[in-house]
């Protein structure tokens, strides 16, 4: 189960929103260890397409660094799906690599950048395996 | 000559958990080989059909080795790599 905050599950749909039609990402990171997802960091989606994200490589290194400074791991690696359902693509699960993180998938595809309701939901990737899990959204975490 | 390689959590079935190894090289592609000694199953993660995988990111002292000659990158005593998964998806 992924436990996340309202002020962090609502800043990662905005993101989203803001970013449709092209695809958006970031992680939320956490204490290494704790399973709390406390802070988001957006991340520029490199490849700027409605169909693909990555990290930039330079961007990359720099988050690992800083969240290897910090003592921390990657809680939440999240991005959207402009124009399909929010579950892991075949490509998305071929390169996930974190098999601790919940893998927070988010569609967009409805009202795009406009208000209104948002898929969002959360699974775990591991060796090609996807598993959906529950989110319980907090007030605080 | 001893280089340090810092391992991504996903590799680390090949390195016994470490998150840091130590491997010897003049190129990239000699220390991958230096690591498949020790770390055997470890360069096919890195490596397919001869070049550096498209989802792996290799830098060597913070810069990506892709604008460093990508496997003919030289290496000196000191420097330091990291490999880090790409994040990336569809």
């Amino acid at each position: 189960m992924l436990r996340l905050d309202r002020a962090t599950y609502d800043a990662i749909v905005a993101h989203a929103k803001r970013d449709h039609p092209d695809e958006a990402c970031g992680i939320v990171a956490g204490p290494a260890g704790s399973d709390r997802a406390e802070r988001l960091v957006e991340m520029v989606n490199a490849a700027g397409s409605p169909t693909f994200y990555e990290f930039d490589s330079t961007d990359l290194l720099r988050l690992y660094r800083e969240m290897d400074d910090n003592d921390e791991e990657p809680v939440v690696i999240y991005h959207s799906h402009t124009a399909t359902e929010a579950y892991p693509s075949r490509t998305d699960t071929g390169l996930a690599s974190e098999p601790g993180a919940h893998y927070v998938l988010v569609s967009t595809r409805e009202h795009g950048n406009n208000d209104g309701p948002v898929e969002f939901r959360s699974y775990r990737i591991v060796d090609g395996e996807v598993s959906e899990e529950e989110i319980e959204l907090v007030d605080q975490l | 000559m001893a280089i340090e390689v810092r391992i991504p959590t996903i590799l680390r079935t090949y390195t016994g958990d470490q998150k840091s190894v130590t491997a010897e090289g003049s190129t990239l592609s000699a220390l991958i080989d230096d690591l498949e000694a020790n770390h055997s199953g470890i360069k096919d993660r890195l490596i397919d059909n001869g070049d550096l995988r498209r989802f792996v990111n290799v830098y060597v002292n913070d810069e990506d080795v892709r604008f460093l000659g990508g496997l003919e990158a030289p290496l000196k005593d000191g420097d330091q790599v990291v490999v880090l998964p790409a994040v990336a998806g569809g």
